[in-house]
């Protein structure tokens, strides 16, 4: 076989549409194949520890589904999920205020689904999503694929920042674009670790109103906080102009892959066909199995399980980071969730500096990841949420010293090694 | 069934390389599989010596990549366990590994490679990071490629066209070795050339011309079908394609090396060879330059690395600690 006239090695190369540009293999992705390994205390991934379930029970739970229920479990069901689980779903978001009927709810394969289907019936290319600075990688992933630009709002320790909002919808409306919605998290943010204070909640709605701008309010954390009850979420203070996205993954499983949107009526419906196109339904073995855990099991207990391990790693993490870190970088103090977000000090560059912290056996990622337009440099994110405590202060130890050398390699070649 | 008997094929590893070697592995264990070899693919980790000892191969095929696969201590390891393995020594790999040490001993054999400075971290600490820098450039001019002198993939590789990016593709590269080549990079068609020995010699399978749609062969461009066009045999005069075949060949032999091993040459507008870096352990994924050239040389890629495999075994273990 030769191929002297040139190949590709891709026959289908010139067929793929124009949203696979960026769809490639990278050094990131290299890297974090190595940070799997369990040599390496890797605080790179959003992975619940989920050990900390009963497995048994559960084991014991699906078996009993699929014995009873089988020919249910195991079938096609209606694409918007399972009228039961619906039911059940409209109660956890009671603990945030929300107000909800099982029609206004679909499920979905994990909430990255919802943002996929989200995205597919707002997005036209070239649209502008409004979004956090930093904001989820895996949104942001979703919003380039349906080619939409991404405009960062500016967050400070009570979260989004208001004026900042303002500015960015005057911006882009100045440019002549149209933002589709803003991209929220407000609880325990995602890489920022950052809660949105409860008197700024009302204010972001009403000037996202005011401009005729949706919320996409993502929360898969809010039932994560360490200090006292979860804060009201968006969708508890306004049913309309708010598309709220719930998830499992972080409260139960990660893979059962449940998630679920709440939107106004006609939103809703779009969802469910957009939803049907992709995944003619969402998983219903899955489905049962949360059903039946949130019915029969005390799983607010699990999350109260869960919520005092995370706190005792987020305690390990800051310790270590105030024991171990230089003087020039910070961090934000999460109240909540999975992650601590880390500014290095000048000249630092996250990114560059990982595979010296793969060698010296600890993994993160990388800043630039969370941001659309470059920025992050910086910054990396750091996740307690697997690693046990001791784990934890070890992994930050290490980044700790593998910084040390980074910065001492940084100097050696002055401010251009990152200004260039 | 092959009278071969049970061989393993040796990946991933906690070298950077992983994820391209799981894939090599699994490429040549497939294609081994087909000819009805008995196959295993085996990760590197702790267990892989006690179970060399408990359950002895016929032979290993070492298709991990990077440090871990490369520098020597892998195929130490397996001589100490007594087991044949197809590839390099640990001596032999640990001289072609070293980007500068090769570059050196191919240049003693009258083959031309583009001029170079391999500089440790510490020489610029101790000298002044600018001024060394400076000093680079004044005698090996613009633009330079900047490599860890230790792996593949071009990981940590940068091309530096403007002084002002040199220092980012510094600390980019000490982040991933403790010594950085810092080369003339040369304008030409790149290629690599394929060197097989399986008991008759060494000889090149035809050269792969390869074409970097982007205009650089990172790793994306490496590991992502359609980011690079290749061309195998490569577009050259025959003259030149012998003359490629030979330099590769020579590599190979005055490296020490043994079986198998790619270099990588960039051939000039008025056909002049510069010889880039030897591979002992040469990628086998689905877009990886070893494979193309036996297709192009219509040799199967399973028939080949169980011919290799055949050949290790009969040639039995290598003493602990052989000199290249």
């Amino acid at each position: 076989m030769e191929f002297s006239g040139g190949s590709r090695l891709d026959p289908y190369v010139d067929r793929y549409a124009e949203r696979t540009h960026g769809m490639t293999t990278s050094e990131i992705r290299a890297l974090f194949a190595v940070a799997n390994r369990p040599e390496i205390i890797s605080m790179g991934g959003g992975s619940p520890f989920v050990s900390a379930l009963p497995l048994d029970a559960i084991g014991e739970m699906t078996a009993k589904i699929v014995a009873e229920r089988g020919a249910q479990a195991l079938q096609y069901m209606g694409g918007q999920g399972d009228p039961r689980l619906r039911e059940l779903i409209c109660g956890v978001m009671a603990l945030e205020g929300i107000s909800a009927s099982p029609d206004d709810v679909v499920v979905t394969v994990g909430s990255q689904q919802a943002l996929d289907v989200v995205s597919r019936i707002f997005l036209d290319p070239g649209d502008v999503v409004i979004a956090e600075a930093p904001s989820y990688v895996g949104a942001l992933g979703t919003f380039t694929q349906y080619q939409a630009d991404v405009v960062h709002v500016q967050m400070d320790d009570a979260g989004l920042v208001p004026e900042a909002l303002r500015a960015a919808i005057a911006q882009v409306a100045a440019s002549g674009r149209r933002a589709k919605f803003l991209y929220t998290v407000p609880n325990y943010h995602n890489p920022a670790g950052i809660t949105l204070v409860e008197e700024r909640r009302d204010e972001i709605i009403a000037i996202c109103a005011e401009a005729n701008l949706l919320i996409l309010e993502d929360n898969p954390y809010g039932l994560l906080g360490f200090d006292g009850p979860p804060l009201p979420a968006l969708r508890a203070r306004a049913t309309e102009g708010v598309i709220y996205l719930g998830s499992f993954s972080k409260t139960f499983a990660s893979g059962v892959r449940v998630g679920w949107a709440v939107a106004p009526p006609g939103v809703k419906e779009k969802l469910v066909m957009a939803s049907e196109a992709t995944t003619l339904c969402p998983v219903a073995l899955s489905q049962y199995v949360v059903a039946e855990f949130l019915a029969h099991h005390p799983w607010q207990e699990q999350v109260k399980v869960y919520r005092e391990l995370y706190r005792a790693r987020r305690d390990a993490c800051l310790d270590a980071l105030a024991a171990s870190f230089p003087t020039g970088s910070s961090w934000t103090h999460p109240a909540g969730g999975f992650y601590v977000w880390v500014t290095l000090p000048e000249g630092v560059d996250a990114k560059a500096m990982l595979p010296r912290a793969i060698q010296g056996r600890v993994a993160y990622v990388p800043g630039t990841g969370f941001y659309a337009d470059g920025q992050g440099r910086r910054n990396l994110r750091l996740s307690y949420s697997l690693p046990d405590p001791e784990r934890v202060r070890e992994g930050v130890r290490r980044l700790a010293a593998v910084l040390d050398e980074e910065f001492e390699i940084v100097s050696t070649f002055g401010a251009g090694a990152l200004d260039a | 069934m092959s009278d071969l008997g049970h061989v393993l094929v040796l990946a991933g590893g906690v070298s950077f390389e992983r994820e391209v070697s799981l894939a090599s592995g699994r490429r040549v264990a497939e294609a081994l599989r087909n000819l009805g070899v008995d196959v295993e693919l085996v990760d590197v980790d702790a267990h892989l010596l006690p179970r060399l000892v408990s359950e002895p191969p016929s032979a290993v095929f070492v298709a991990v990549h990077g440090i871990e696969g490369e520098d020597g201590a892998l195929r130490d390891a397996l001589d100490l366990s007594g087991v044949p393995y197809v590839g390099a020594t640990g001596a032999a790999a640990r001289l072609a590994f070293d980007k500068a040490t090769a570059k050196a001993i191919v240049a003693r054999a009258g083959i031309s490679t583009p001029a170079s400075v391999a500089l440790q971290h510490a020489a610029f600490r101790d000298l002044g990071g600018p001024v060394l820098l400076d000093r680079v450039v004044g005698r090996l001019g613009l633009p330079l490629v900047v490599k860890p002198v230790r792996g593949g993939s071009a990981l940590g590789v940068s091309v530096v066209r403007d002084a002002s990016e040199l220092p980012q593709a510094m600390v980019g590269c000490y982040s991933y070795d403790t010594v950085a080549l810092l080369e003339q990079c040369v304008a030409g068609t790149e290629l690599a050339v394929s060197v097989v020995d399986t008991g008759d010699g060494p000889v090149a399978l035809p050269a792969v011309e390869i074409e970097p749609v982007s205009g650089a062969f990172d790793y994306a461009a490496r590991y992502t079908a359609g980011m690079t066009e290749y061309h195998a045999p490569a577009r050259l005069d025959a003259s030149v394609a012998t003359k490629v075949a030979e330099v590769a060949v020579t590599a190979h032999r005055v490296l020490g090396l043994r079986d198998l091993s790619r270099t990588d040459l960039i051939v000039t507008a008025d056909g002049e060879i510069e010889y880039l870096e030897t591979n002992v352990s040469p990628g086998m994924t689905a877009t990886s330059l070893l494979p193309l050239a036996a297709a192009a040389a219509d040799i199967d890629l399973g028939a080949l690395c169980r011919d290799l495999l055949q050949h290790a075994a009969t040639r039995g273990m290598s003493a602990p600690g052989a000199p290249a």
